[in-house]
């Protein structure tokens, strides 16, 4: 039938157009050459050679990996109480502060961006890793918040109330029911989290981008100022990190059900 | 049911958050509120001050330039977005959930890219060594290979790139959670496919299309490395002009008045789209 | 009951629950022996859940005690109380395994592994699933599950057992076979156990007591076949079967008019309340299967001629609606045991004098 392969030739453009850029930056990752050529002369793997062993680039990578590790944290220490608080009782508190963690995220980053500029620069405390941590341990608060929220609505509440009759009190019904089912849910937050903050640019560059140079400044600055196939190289290496967390999300979580799909089971 | 859970200690658990989202966001706002309306001095600081230049800067011809292109790129790569996004949405729901989860995890690996990233790739992709044209020229549609890249096309290819798998995600609810019997109903109703796609999934899906619809144009608004990258000055946005008055022109006061507009007309936009969802609802 | 002197087992009193204006548990006082198998029936809203939950200690009454063997525990938790509960939804714990969930309460106590060890064998032997100790909870069937949670509530040899709807979710074959063992199960450890239904039939098969409950009130008290037989008011009557219901009046002594015949009553009295004056207003309750059925026009005691509208044959038994003056008088016989009459014959309904309970209006 014409809707089936006019079915199938769409997906398959949408596969090209998400997947072209990939392979053309991967292609020329493993250019031979130091100069921009696509399709690649000669294949090798000397660039990423370069980007494991230059502090060109390793610094770059070490701060991008430090400040999401740590802005993840950050981000899920505010937003397992504000979840759990908010679940517990939907009083008008506790909604108003889930808005407000839902904010930075929602609006154009380059709002926020200037906000943590202006900040740090009043209280005199500007271009330090940390400042970084928590810029973006505040603007990623949202993905953890959402992703624990939704897994303590997916909790029949019946189970804590089993807890109850069976003798335990808060403290271990908290500890020994609602934290192992939601544990899932944190982790996947957590990784949401990290990987946008690893990716993330004008927070990063605003807050500290003269002194603190996290990967995608790196890059950006390269872009600007001297191509080298380095660059490829490390963006190959973060599309593999991204892909490899969210296939892990992915086989060992319910993805569909994380993005906001009911009853996948069925399908 | 709420006699289980005590209502001591409802409020505990809050301090925290509320101290962290206190001071790092609502504190940060405050300040760039009340920075927009002081006073700049030449040479890169600003003084207390309650001045309305910084707003009245907004009827130059420089802001008004970056306002215009800014709402046409956004603009355009929303309902670009919209337009391949949705068709691409349903027929992703309808798939069976392993392909489904496969396609996700693409999706988020392109969504979680850094703008950096997306800009840089699309700049070889447009470009004449390396690019795409290379390709044509190979299978003989072109002379010889050229360059793309600057220019308005290419941010908004880039810009789409950059939209299409939050689209996806925008709209993935709404229609995975579509009833399964409505198309298929206008199936035994004798509609092939693709009209029962327009006549039926399209319209009804008119509040999950215009909520994507508004959400991306919000999110293109913000957008600052890929007009950067891709485009010229011709192409510079708000979030470009944000940026380089604040750390290179050293106006803050101006950078923030922009970025409290910006703010005020994603806020207004995402309030249409609450109140939309809340009429829904209502409807429902 | 005869028990209202002693004090043991479970006594409510005066219980009430508000939920904002709405009076869900009104007034209840009720005092249960130890040992028996009790039925909280009522349609749904009724307030048996709430009251089943205030007993458990999820829910804290607006008014009234709870006491239980002559100690107050109104004020205590849930988690102090030691009763087991099975939930309507099961509640069992998703990231555990069978073995671990019905060892939760051991666990959380402290008991060492090895007696866990132990007890969940025993546990799982009692609710005939042995051997299943290491299996997923998502991995057992409707009923495994149901058994699980059983065992569960019965970890800690809890002084109460109640169960709030467990069954409802089950198919009609596998639901009988767990009304039967959950029966089993309770004679055999001779706990107190209060089972939440809606079931009327379920109700009548398993239980010791039946506690009948409508809009946050007790209806009615007593063993399934006295409420069965001696519905306490029109509610009961018509919630436990099927009830023909008929106005009538009292003429006196044992005589009354229903649709202008005379008829006499006798056996059993009302439930409550001391015999109506005579011209009060009173309802006529009687069961189909005691009504007679007889074809044509036949006067005499306790008779009402009428008209068939409907017949309704269901295979083991014959519904027949006969139409008396207006109102419709249901019986249920054998088809061996009732005329050959159809839609539109004449027919006559008696209605024996001892099957007749008269209800106050």
């Amino acid at each position: 039938m014409g809707g089936r392969a006019l079915r199938t030739a769409f997906l398959a453009l949408m596969l090209l157009l998400l997947c072209a850029p990939l392979v053309v930056v991967a292609g020329v990752s493993l250019n031979a050459q130091k100069r921009l050529l696509f399709p690649p002369e000669g294949l090798s793997l000397e660039w990423y050679g370069e980007m494991v062993t230059s502090d060109d680039w390793l610094g770059p990578i070490g701060n991008s990996l430090t400040i999401a590790a740590l802005s993840a944290l950050v981000a899920l220490s505010i937003a397992l109480p504000l979840a759990y608080a908010l679940w517990r009782r939907r009083i008008f508190y506790a909604r108003a502060l889930y808005a407000i963690g839902l904010a930075p995220f929602i609006l154009p980053p380059v709002i926020s961006a200037l906000g943590f500029l202006i900040f740090w620069n009043s209280i005199g405390y500007s271009g330090r890793i940390e400042n970084v941590i928590l810029s973006h341990g505040i603007f990623l608060v949202t993905l953890p918040l959402v992703t624990i929220s939704l897994g303590l609505e997916t909790i029949d509440r019946a189970v804590f109330e089993a807890a109850a009759t069976l003798g335990a009190d808060q403290r271990t019904t908290i500890r020994t029911v609602m934290l192992p089912l939601i544990v899932p849910y944190i982790i996947s937050g957590y990784a949401f989290a990290f990987v946008l903050s690893l990716n993330e640019y004008i927070i990063a560059y605003m807050v500290a981008g003269f002194t603190v140079e996290t990967l995608p400044i790196k890059i950006f600055s390269s872009l600007r100022y001297g191509y080298t196939p380095v660059m490829a190289a490390v963006s190959v290496l973060f599309v593999a990190l991204a892909a490899l967390i969210f296939g892990l999300i992915g086989r060992f979580g319910d993805l569909p059900k994380l993005l906001g799909a009911w009853t996948p089971e069925k399908r | 049911m709420s006699e289980v859970r005590p209502a001591s200690g409802g409020l505990l658990p809050l301090i925290y958050p509320s101290v962290m989202l206190g001071v790092f966001f609502l504190v940060p706002f405050g300040i760039m509120l009340a920075v927009s309306f002081f006073h700049r001095i030449e040479g890169g600081f600003y003084e207390p001050a309650f001045e309305l230049a910084n707003y009245q800067r907004f009827l130059s011809a420089f802001f008004l330039e970056a306002l215009g292109i800014s709402l046409l790129i956004a603009g355009m790569t929303a309902v670009i977005c919209v337009v391949l996004g949705f068709p691409f949405t349903y027929l992703l729901t309808r798939l069976r959930r392993r392909h489904q989860v496969l396609w996700l995890v693409l999706l988020l690996s392109v969504l979680s890219l850094s703008e950096v990233i997306i800009g840089f790739t699309w700049s070889v992709l447009l470009s004449r060594t390396a690019g795409l044209s290379n390709l044509l020229v190979w299978i003989g549609l072109m002379e010889r290979p050229d360059a793309w890249t600057p220019g308005l096309t290419a941010v908004t290819l880039g810009l789409v790139y950059l939209g299409l798998p939050y689209t996806v995600l925008v709209l993935y609810p709404p229609l995975s959670r579509l009833e399964p019997d409505i198309p298929e109903a206008a199936r035994t109703l004798g509609a092939s496919p693709i009209r029962t796609f327009f006549t039926v999934i399209v319209p009804g899906q008119r509040r999950a299309i215009l909520s994507a619809l508004v959400m991306l144009f919000v999110f293109t608004l913000g957008a600052y490395v890929i007009p950067q990258v891709l485009g010229g000055p011709p192409q510079w946005t708000l979030a470009v002009r944000i940026t380089d008055q604040a750390l290179y022109q050293s106006n803050l006061p101006f950078a923030a008045a922009m970025a409290i507009f910006l703010m005020v007309v994603s806020l207004g936009l995402i309030g249409l789209v609450l109140l939309l969802g809340r009429e829904r609802q209502r409807a429902a | 009951m005869g028990l209202s002197s002693v004090t043991n087992g479970l006594v409510l009193q005066g219980i009430d629950k508000r939920y904002g204006q709405v009076l869900a548990v009104s007034d209840v006082n009720l005092t249960l022996p130890p040992g028996q198998f009790v039925c909280f029936l009522g349609p749904s809203g009724c307030g048996k859940t709430t009251l089943l939950r205030i007993i458990a200690g999820l829910e804290m009454p607006s008014a009234g005690r709870v006491r239980l063997d002559d100690k107050d525990i109104t004020d205590r938790p849930a988690h102090q109380r030691n009763f087991g509960m099975v939930f309507q939804s099961l509640a069992l714990f998703p990231h555990l395994s069978v073995g671990e969930n019905i060892a939760y309460s051991l666990r959380i106590r402290g008991v060492d592994r090895a007696a866990r060890r132990r007890k969940v064998e025993e546990l799982l032997e009692l609710v005939r699933m042995p051997g299943l100790a290491e299996r997923h909870v998502s991995q057992l069937s409707g009923g495994q599950r149901q058994r699980v949670a059983i065992a569960r509530a019965l970890a800690l040899e809890p002084k109460l057992f109640l169960l709030d709807e467990p069954l409802s979710a089950l198919d009609a074959k596998l639901r009988e076979a767990m009304q039967v063992e959950l029966r089993l199960l309770q004679k055999r450890l001779g706990i107190t156990t209060i089972l939440v239904t809606h079931d009327q039939r379920e109700a009548m098969t398993m239980s010791d007591l039946v506690v009948v409950m409508d809009q946050g009130r007790v209806q009615q008290v007593g063993p399934p076949l006295d409420i069965y037989r001696r519905p306490a008011n029109s509610f009961v009557a018509q919630f436990i079967g099927i009830s023909n219901l008929l106005p009538a009046v009292m003429d006196g002594g044992d005589r009354l008019t229903v649709a202008g015949a005379l008829f006499t009553v006798a056996g059993e009295r009302p439930a409550s309340g001391e015999r109506p004056m005579s011209g009060g207003r009173v309802t006529l309750s009687i069961r189909p299967e005691d009504v007679h059925l007889f074809a044509g026009t036949q006067t005499g005691p306790n008779r009402l001629p009428g008209t068939v509208t409907f017949v309704r044959d269901v295979g083991a038994s014959v519904e027949t609606y006969v139409d008396v003056g207006g109102e419709t008088v249901v019986q249920v016989a054998a088809p061996k045991d009732r005329p050959p009459v159809s839609a539109g014959d004449m027919a006559t309904v008696e209605l024996p004098a001892e099957s007749c309970v008269l209800l106050r209006e």
